[in-house]
């Protein structure tokens, strides 16, 4: 009970903080927030039983990409994003309407589509490292080693892009 | 499970939601690189919601290449935006208009 109070509470955080990601006007306290997002995500990894990810989630990408994106706000020292024209409130109120109707559909399929989502599932020994090595070693041995050449091109394209004159 | 599964979908859509609200007003190009990150956690939010549901390891699974496609993804991004930068001197996407014409 506790805990389902935990997840109402975390999740009204994540909705909030994600939200002044999107509405804040200054770069760096978007980065700032988001941060936070992670964080209150990485927390309803926990509630849902998914311990290794909890971790990943704050080691890749509060630690990692954010520091990333922090980076770059800070090497380009933009400052505050000015106000839009008014031309743009049009798109803005028709892409506005779209996006609620997304929403619609999402929450309705979820609510009317599938009816037995309330049955508990059994007793929970998929978050820990060992089911996902496992896993990770046999069955999905091959897009473990498709991602590692992923990084790899990742990493030569950065080389190449960050070269002086492109 | 602590909470109905519904929830957890519901909670996913709102935050995809989000980032494609971000994704379309937003005219600093960084903040949209931002969004795309929170439209992918909200994927992974669902996945995992789904494997726990299931009590099937493969969701995580995904979630974690998931992780790694956005960790490649955002260093060449970033170094795209910032050759960009360089080149243009503007993080705005309504300057951006090189391929137009």
């Amino acid at each position: 009970m506790t805990l389902s109070l935990l997840f109402y509470i975390i999740s009204t955080l994540t909705i909030g903080s994600a939200l002044l990601v999107v509405l804040n006007r200054n770069a760096v306290y978007s980065a700032v927030l988001l941060v936070f997002t992670f964080f209150n995500l990485s927390i309803l990894y926990l509630l849902l039983e998914a311990y290794f990810l909890a971790v990943l989630e704050i080691i890749i990408y509060a630690g990692a990409i954010m520091v990333l994106f922090l980076f770059v706000i800070m090497l380009f020292n933009v400052g505050k994003e000015q106000v839009l024209p008014k031309i743009m409130s049009f798109q803005r109120a028709v892409s506005l309407f779209l996006l609620v109707i997304f929403f619609t559909g999402v929450s309705l399929f979820t609510i009317q589509g599938v009816q037995d989502l309330h049955q508990p599932a059994g007793s929970a020994s998929i978050g820990n490292v060992t089911a996902i090595g496992e896993a990770l070693f046999s069955k999905y041995l091959f897009p473990f080693e498709i991602a590692s050449i992923l990084l790899l091109v990742a990493l030569i394209g950065t080389v190449y892009l960050a070269k002086r004159k492109i | 499970m602590v909470v109905p599964l519904e929830h957890v979908i519901i909670l996913s859509g709102l935050l995809f939601s989000i980032g494609v609200m971000g994704v379309l007003f937003r005219r600093n190009v960084i903040i949209i690189f931002m969004s795309i990150e929170l439209m992918l956690n909200a994927v992974n939010l669902a996945l995992v919601g789904f494997s726990r549901y299931h009590n099937n390891v493969d969701g995580q699974v995904f979630v974690f290449l998931v992780m790694t496609l956005a960790a490649a993804e955002v260093s060449v991004g970033l170094a795209i935006i910032v050759a960009l930068f360089r080149n243009r001197q503007t993080v705005n996407i309504n300057e951006m208009n090189l391929m137009k014409n």
